[in-house]
Parts: structure tokens; sequence; C-alpha cells
């Protein structure tokens, strides 16, 4: 097992060089779709801790994303410096996960679906009528990308290289999370909540962790996406972003580690591949994506469980 | 039949309501300390929702419940767990895609510091060592490592009772634990009740097995139709006339 984990860590670390020496291979467009992925796989990695790992439904990780750009953009038109403004950003959206968490200590499961999209069409509304605020339709342009000290990341080639840093060390500190005693806590909601409760896990705390949690990973990420395409408009954060990061979870393997980051490759790329069939290709990705689904309900994840010995480990 | 000076849990005048139809009226008991007490009756006679109540996974209509002189009616079940009461449940009730030794880890995590602790600090030393003690006494430390959903029913039903132990409970609640499993588990588990409450654990149980209960308990208590009909040494509940009509159907 030692051995099996050596290997893991070392392979982690060759994916993570070659991610990084990507800017030096691809194209302008290509990169950008990278950069575009590490933010979705961070978001999906939020959700997959609120809904694969704690087993709460949330159809609102569009609208903390929201929340992560449209601060970062507001704080940063403040003077206020990128890291501190997307902490800030990360920070509202922390908080309104944190809110949310209540009525999922109520209610569960379509019923907290139905809450959770009642949360990012509000925050959709809010985003598009506070013009004052927000812009409006129009959206906020002119975001600035970040420099931290002598080194700017204005150019797309050093972006891409901060949204990896910041993506990865995020999913790092999501791995031990998911991985300690609290993370086990989650687990064993999902699994059984009224045998968690009944053996000491407090599960409003739990859930109202679950949800802020997720929801920052949500912000961070939106805080990402807002200097990448130096504009936001609220259409970039209606339910149907919600959808689609829906989408890369179950896509990649709901509560799994690595499954988020999978989907998310799948989910934004795979259109990209198929737009060579030109009309075709959203009737060929939902096609693709209803066959997984049906297939493989565990996700691609779950493809490489076929060549792996059967582990006596219990489902991390 | 209630009111003893040395009971851990005192129950008096517990009642409780679903809708229209009464699940408990009234009824009094005490578990007292170092003391295994049997809780029996027909089906539907509230035996697993008193065990509900004092869980707290039930609040109950009135009454009050004092465990170790405290009132608990109405808390989490978490907070009742934390205080050092555990329970097993008549149907399985284990988490079954961890293993077996994270099942009994989750069981002891909250008392091991707060939010922050737990997610920045492996678990302490001590907590994995009983844990991997209990799998020893229960005889299922060979299934340590297996996710607990590949656990035979009797080898589950073991990890739902070394769960319950995890807290280092002052007592256990068990429902139905003998139910379903053969009878070289029924004497193992037999054994680990009588070992446990030699060292100090109470124990109320709730036993489908009459012959068991009646051998095996100090006390019993009888319910029928959501009331106590009696209660006393087990002798003298097996001639109780009351409770051959109601329960043996005499």
């Amino acid at each position: 097992m030692l051995a099996a984990s050596r290997a893991g860590r070392a392979s982690l670390w060759i994916a993570l060089a070659l991610l990084a020496g990507l800017p030096l291979v691809v194209p302008d467009y290509p990169l950008y779709l990278a950069s575009l992925t590490l933010i979705y796989a961070l978001a999906a990695l939020g959700l997959n801790l609120t809904l694969g790992y704690a087993g709460q439904v949330s159809l609102a990780q569009g609208a903390f994303m929201g929340i992560g750009a449209y601060g970062l953009a507001l704080f940063t038109a403040q003077g206020v410096p990128f890291l501190l403004a997307l902490a800030g950003g990360a920070a509202l959206a922390f908080a309104c996960g944190l809110l949310l968490g209540y009525p999922a200590l109520k209610v569960k499961h379509h019923s907290l679906a139905m809450v959770t999209m009642g949360f990012n069409i509000i925050a959709f509304l809010l985003m598009r009528n506070e013009e004052w605020l927000t812009g409006g339709s129009y959206g906020l342009s002119g975001i600035p990308r970040p420099r931290l000290g002598p080194v700017s990341f204005a150019d797309d080639r050093a972006y891409y290289l901060l949204v990896l840093a910041v993506t990865a060390s995020v999913a790092a500190l999501a791995a031990r999370m998911i991985h300690s005693p609290w993370g086990r806590g989650l687990r064993a909601i999902r699994e059984n909540e009224v045998r968690a409760e009944v053996v000491g896990v407090n599960l409003r705390n739990y859930k109202l962790a679950a949800f802020a949690v997720g929801a920052l990973l949500g912000g961070i990420a939106g805080g990402l996406f807002a200097p990448l395409l130096r504009y936001i408009d609220p259409h970039a954060f209606s339910l149907e972003r919600s959808i689609q990061l829906l989408l890369m979870v179950v896509v990649g393997g709901l509560g799994r580690f690595s499954g988020p980051l999978i989907g998310a490759v799948v989910v934004t790329i795979l259109p990209e591949i198929l737009r060579m069939t030109q009309g075709l290709y959203l009737i060929l990705f939902s096609g693709l994506i209803m066959l997984l689904v049906l297939f493989r309900p565990q996700g691609l994840i779950a493809l490489g469980d076929l060549f792996r010995p059967a582990s006596a480990e219990g489902r991390r | 039949m209630t009111g003893s000076p040395m009971a851990l849990l005192e129950i008096t005048r517990l009642t409780k309501h679903f809708y229209r139809a009464t699940a408990l009226l009234d009824v009094s008991f005490s578990v007292r300390q170092g003391e295994i007490l049997g809780l029996i009756g027909p089906n539907g006679s509230g035996k697993t929702t008193a065990f509900n109540c004092v869980s707290g996974l039930l609040t109950p209509d009135g009454g009050s419940i004092r465990f170790r002189g405290e009132q608990i009616a109405g808390l989490r079940p978490d907070a009742i767990f934390r205080r050092g009461m555990g329970r097993t449940f008549q149907l399985l009730q284990v988490f079954p895609g961890m293993t077996a030794l994270e099942n009994m880890l989750v069981a002891a995590q909250e008392r091991a510091g707060g939010t922050l602790t737990r997610i920045l600090q492996r678990d302490p030393a001590a907590m994995r060592r009983r844990a991997e003690e209990l799998l020893r006494f229960l005889g299922i430390e060979a299934q340590a490592g297996q996710p607990a959903g590949n656990l035979s029913y009797g080898q589950q039903k073991l990890l739902d009772f070394g769960m319950a132990l995890m807290g280092e409970p002052s007592l256990v609640l068990l429902d139905e634990p003998m139910a379903a499993i053969n009878p070289v588990m029924i004497e193992t588990l037999a054994d680990r009740i009588r070992q446990l409450n030699g060292a100090g654990v109470s124990f109320a149980i709730i036993e489908h097995n009459v012959g068991v209960v009646l051998d095996f308990c100090h006390r019993v208590v009888v319910l029928d139709h959501g009331e106590v009909i009696a209660e006393g040494q087990p002798s003298a509940i097996r001639e109780d006339p009351q409770v051959i009509a109601a329960y043996f159907g005499g």
C-alpha cells in the first residue's frame, strides 16, 4: 500500500510538471481552455465536497463562482490587491454557503435541490438587476490580471501558471481535509446520516461546513475566472453553470477525489473536440454523456478500478 | 417503579404520540448502575420508540428522561452519545463503504477536539488503539481493513456493537442484538456483554428471544400497547399472568 501511495504521489508530481510545461508547447486558445478547465475543476472539487462527500445536493455552485468573481472584480476596482480581493470574494461565497447550509438541516434530496436552485436564480437576478453594482446584463469589464510583487501575470501564459498554482494548492488542501477525520465524518453522513448522528457526529456543524467549504472553493474558482477573460456577466453564473459543474462531478465520479478533475477535462474539452462535427456537436456530446451515465454511473474514474486489483480499503 | 437512588437512566412518565396513535403512555422505568435491563413486549408495544426517545432520535411529547442525573429529553443524538450512552439498532446500521476500522474511528472522533483539530490532525494513537482492541475483543480484527458492507450479517452486528462501545459509554442500549445471527455468535455477543457488564457498563436490551432475556438480564420491564405492564426479576416476570397473557399469548 505504501508503494502504491508512493507511486500515486510520483504520478501526481509528473502530472503537475507536465501541466506546468504546457505553456511552452501549446498555442493560446488551448492554453485558455486549460486555464478554464483548471478553474472549473476547482469549482467542481468544491461541489464534490458538498455533494459527493457530504451527500448534500446543491445546484448553487455556479452562484458561488459568481459571488467570487464579482467580489474580486469589485474589490480590485477599489484598488484592493489581487490576493486580498480573491480572499474577499471567496469569503463572501463562504458566508453565503454557510447561510445556504441552514436549509440543508431541514430538507434533503430533491427538496434541497429546489432550495439551492432557488438560491442560484436569486443570485443570478441580483447580478443582472443590480446594475449600479454589477453592471447588469452588460457585466463588468476591464478586470485586471494580477501583479504579485515584481511578477506580472498579465500574459496568458503567466496567468495560466498562476491558475495552476492556486488550483493545485487548494486541491492539496482539500485532499488533506477529505482524508482527515473530518472528511471521514462527512463520508459517514453520506453513508448513513442517522447512524452518524447516533455515534456523535454533529450533523449541523458538518453540513454547514460542507456547504461553506464547497462554496469557498467555488468562490476561489470565480475569483480566478474573472481576470481570465477580464470580463464577467451574469450569464456565466446562471443555473446552467451549476448544472454544468454538477455534470463534471457526476461524469468524473461522485465522491472520488479525482473525479471532478477528470469531469472538468471531459466537459470542457470534449465539446471543443466535437466542434469538427459542426452542427452535430452538442447532440453528440449529450449522447456521449447519456451513454456514460447509463453504463458507468460511478463516473469515468471507476474505469481505472477495472484495471486495479480488488482493494481492501473503503472508498475514498 | 422508578426513583432508585442508583439509577443511571431514569425515565418518568414518558409519552410519545404519532399523530393520533399513542406509542408510549406514561412509561416509567429505570436502569441502575451496573445492571442489565431487559425490555420486552409484543411487536408494536413501544420498545424501539422508547429507545429512540432516550437516544435522541425522537423528541418525547411528555415526561422526563434523566441520564446520570441530567435531563436529556430533547437533546440531539450526538450530544447524548457524547454524554456516555451508546446504542445499536434493530436493522443493521453501519457505514458500508467504509472499512470496519473507519466505522469504529468515526464513532470516537467527535470526542477528540474541535472541527479544526479533526481537519488538521490525524487520529490520536490512543483512539486507534482502542478501535483495534475493541475489534479484537469482538473477534473481528481480521476484518478491520475490509469495507463494512462486505462483512457477514453477524460480523456487521458485532461491528455495530463495537461502534456503540467506542464512546466509552456507561450505558448501552441494544435493540435486538441477537436477532438473525447464528448461535455461536449469540454466545460470543452474550459473553462480551457479560464481560463489559462485569467491568461496570450497564445495558438495556430489547430482545425477542425471551429465553435469552430471562436468563441474561438482572431485571425485566414488559411493555404492551405503549404501557409498562410488569417490571421485576426474570423469575417473577416468567410467572406474571398479565405478561403471559400479553406476550406469550397464554
